[in-house]
């Protein structure tokens, strides 16, 4: 054992981290993503992407959409905390993985160049549901939507094409079939 | 058409209807509509403090010992960030608190005004829950509301910042009706099953302890009530975490002292070694379970918490159940009265060889120390303020380091509620006002302040207080002129360099007690120090008792850091037995 200098103890062992997206439904009032957001770095818990927006402007609902990484022992504490936030409604949480939940991110891409490239460019796109939302004699803004990953790499790829500057959204969540998370 | 009330007039109204008597506070710019309102509600004592930090800590003081939730009222700005570390202080040991701040008028928000600051930003992190009220019409909700979030649940501290043209606004005032229901944030989701499965676990075991924590404090006095019928009707051990303290007779036989980093050596022992942990109302917190990966390795673990997220934070359990805990004992006893009426016949051949280990690590005798006939040895001190206070009624607070492991030590409390300490935060300066706030609850009763010279320092003005509304509490400071646990970390694990833990021109204490118009006593003998303590149990008024202990003192047994439960340091009387020498304690 050695010696250690610390009136606290040494960090034991870690456990494995997953991905998991987690969907809180809140209150829309002032300060509520503040209070989101600040439990997580408070306790020192990852953010890699972040949606929200009103869902319900009746209700004065909105849905926060986090896709965090944790062990699972983090993973529970992040939603127990959050069940414990006052204008917090319901928590859900998902895998990465899951193959019952839709996940989709949005990105737009400025491509600029001649005719070729802005061509190989959407091409390049088409697969992710690409639509054109601005187009000029020397360049395109393509909408696209697709999964984390697929925007990491179509954001690599189209480089070559004149890819200028891109904007990304959050990652979103839905369960797939006619059931809603209660 | 029915009367208009005033912002600040609905703050009193929604006081009256929530049953507060008592508010700590301090005025200032973004309050004064509320203070001009104070002479009309007579139901309603103000106690003016002189420091923010001390307002919250007498709110939590005159929470943790009257189970009613603490009110404070302080100003914007400074106000509002003064109360910030007793909000956290209350956060983390769960007392309920609410705090009312003023804070500049609406339209001055967000322009960097005159003691303007982020009132909910800043103290977002450190309350159950906070509001800034902009209109009017929100308020007297609001606040019943603040009043909900703080007391249900786990308690803890809520905030309700009101802008000051909010405080002359005037809208209608419904009368305030109890809801029946509460919430969806409390937890009361345990099932008979969760039930049949601990009392399963609890006939199985060889090896059972008890681990309660100040959860059992939180829930009511019957909750402890409900333990002891429980413990009595097991037979099994019982140790408590230093905010549990009271909830179980600190000198019944079953009682095996407290545990943790300075617990005794038996219920460390014990809790390592048990083959069934029940944990009701404690967190697995780090001075609790010293190093993780050896904590308790061979037991199945039980966690009765009234908070889901308390669960498998720190320590993974095998049963959890979520509930009140009187609630859970409650439905325990119930369930074995009716399956098992002989449980501690039935049990008692099962466990006695565990009594027989636990006997054997409690004639160790842990908590003892060598004994002076010179100097005041400060676990003396404590023990003899327990002797000579045991028959009364008497309420404790502590500052922090190591005077409150001592008292936690050698003070034994027969009764919960009468044990007022800062463990999560850690808070020097905690006990002292926190002092103020008991015995405003409890005016007829002996409250001590069991102090060290330099926590006591830290919120020394609200002795002012003390004199003012004639509340007659004992700071009784165990004085070694150094910031002892400080020093004690220097010197096991810092090489004996004691930077900055001495503390060089302390004031005079018994003058300090005549200029601030109480009474000053001294003992620096353990001849005189009967007779002194004697002598401040019978002044009727505040009193700051400088108690002149060895200044080389350490706290002792420990876990030292990295370490598990059975592998404690004892004491100097048994390292001289060992033959532990100079070379051991750089081991820690």
């Amino acid at each position: 054992m050695a010696n250690s200098k610390s009136a606290y103890s040494s960090p034991g062992k870690q456990g494995k981290f997953d991905t998991h997206i987690i969907v809180v439904w809140v209150d829309n009032e002032a300060g509520v993503l503040a209070r989101v957001v600040g439990l997580f770095s408070g306790r020192g818990y990852n953010i890699e992407s972040l949606a929200v927006a009103e869902i319900d402007p009746k209700l004065n609902i909105s849905r926060i959409t986090i896709v965090t990484t944790g062990t699972p022992q983090v993973i529970e504490q992040i939603k127990l905390q959050l069940k414990k936030l006052v204008p917090v409604h319901k928590v859900a949480d998902f895998k990465r993985e899951d193959k019952k939940v839709i996940f989709k991110e949005m990105a737009l891409f400025k491509v600029v160049g001649n005719n070729s490239k802005k061509e190989k460019a959407l091409n390049a796109c088409k697969k992710y549901n690409a639509v054109i939302l601005d187009k000029t004699k020397n360049s395109y803004v393509i909408q696209i939507t697709a999964l984390r990953r697929e925007i990491d790499k179509m954001s690599m790829n189209l480089k070559k094409f004149g890819l200028v500057s891109i904007s990304r959204t959050g990652a979103v969540a839905m369960t797939r079939g006619s059931d809603i998370f209660r | 058409m029915s009367k208009l009330y005033s912002g600040a007039e609905i703050v009193f109204k929604c006081l009256e209807d929530q049953g507060v008597e008592f508010i700590f506070g301090y005025p200032g710019g973004a309050v004064l509509p509320i203070y001009d309102e104070l002479k009309n509600y007579n139901s309603v004592k103000h106690i003016l403090v002189r420091h923010e930090q001390g307002a919250g800590h007498a709110a939590e003081g005159y929470a943790r010992s009257s189970g009613k939730p603490g009110v404070l009222l302080v100003t914007s700005g400074p106000g509002a960030t003064n109360a910030v570390t007793a909000l956290t202080d209350a956060y983390m040991d769960s007392i309920p608190l609410v705090c009312i701040s003023g804070q500049v008028p609406t339209h001055l928000i967000g322009t960097d005004a005159f003691q303007e600051c982020d009132t909910t930003g800043i103290t977002r992190p450190c309350t159950k829950h906070n509001w800034l009220v902009k209109d009017i019409n929100k308020l007297e909700k609001t606040i019943h509301k603040a009043f909900e979030v703080a007391t249900t649940g786990r308690p803890g501290p809520v905030l309700v910042d009101i802008p000051k043209d909010v405080q002359f606004q005037k809208t209608k005032y419904q009368k305030y009706k109890k809801p029946k229901k509460l919430n969806g944030k409390t937890h009361r989701n345990f099932s008979q099953k969760d039930i049949d499965e601990l009392i399963q676990l609890m006939s199985k075991a060889s090896k059972p302890i008890f681990y309660t924590g100040g959860g059992v404090v939180n829930s009511g006095p019957k909750a402890s009530e409900l333990l002891r019928e429980l413990v009595n009707a097991t037979g099994f051990p019982i140790t408590s975490t230093l905010q549990g303290l009271g909830s179980y007779p600190g000198d019944d036989g079953q009682f095996l002292g407290m545990l943790g980093m300075h617990g005794s050596y038996e219920a460390n022992n014990a809790m390592h070694d048990c083959d069934l942990m029940i944990n009701i109302g404690a967190r697995f917190d780090d001075r609790i379970t010293g190093k993780l990966d050896e904590f308790s390795p061979k037991s199945k673990k039980v966690h009765i918490d009234i908070d889901p997220s308390s669960i498998n934070k720190n320590v993974k359990v095998d049963l959890p159940i979520v509930g009140d805990v009187t609630e859970v004992i409650n439905a325990t006893i119930k369930t074995i009265k009716k399956v098992k009426p002989n449980f501690v016949k039935s049990n008692k051949q099962k466990i006695s060889k565990w009594w027989e280990k636990i006997q054997k690590w409690r004639s160790v005798n842990s908590f003892d120390y060598i004994n002076s006939t010179e100097t005041i040895k400060p676990q003396y001190a404590v023990q003899r303020l327990y002797e000579l206070t045991k028959d009364k009624d008497t309420y404790i607070t502590t500052e922090v380091g190591q005077h409150q492991m001592w008292a936690a030590q050698h003070y034994k409390f027969n009764k919960p509620n009468r044990w007022m300490t800062s463990g999560g935060l850690g808070t020097m300066g905690y006990g002292l006002p926190a002092a103020v706030g008991v015995q405003v609850a409890h005016p007829n009763k002996l409250v001590v302040d069991i102090a060290g010279e330099a926590s006591v320092l830290m919120t020394m003005q609200e002795m002012s207080t003390a004199v003012q509304y004639s509340l007659p509490i004992k700071i009784f400071i165990l004085n070694n002129e150094y910031m002892g646990m400080v020093r004690q970390w220097q010197e096991l694990l810092h090489d004996k360099n004691y930077s900055e833990s001495y503390t060089a021109a302390l004031p005079d204490f018994v003058k300090l007690a005549e200029a601030y118009g109480c009474v000053g006593l001294r003992a620096t003998t353990p001849e005189e120090l009967d007779d002194k303590i004697i002598e401040m149990i019978n002044t009727d008024r505040p009193v700051i008792f400088d108690c002149l202990v060895d200044k080389q003192e350490n706290c002792f047994p420990m876990i030292p850091s990295g370490k598990a439960h059975n592998q404690m340091l004892l004491g100097p009387k048994d390292q001289k037995k060992n033959k532990i020498t100079g070379k051991g304690k750089t081991l820690v």
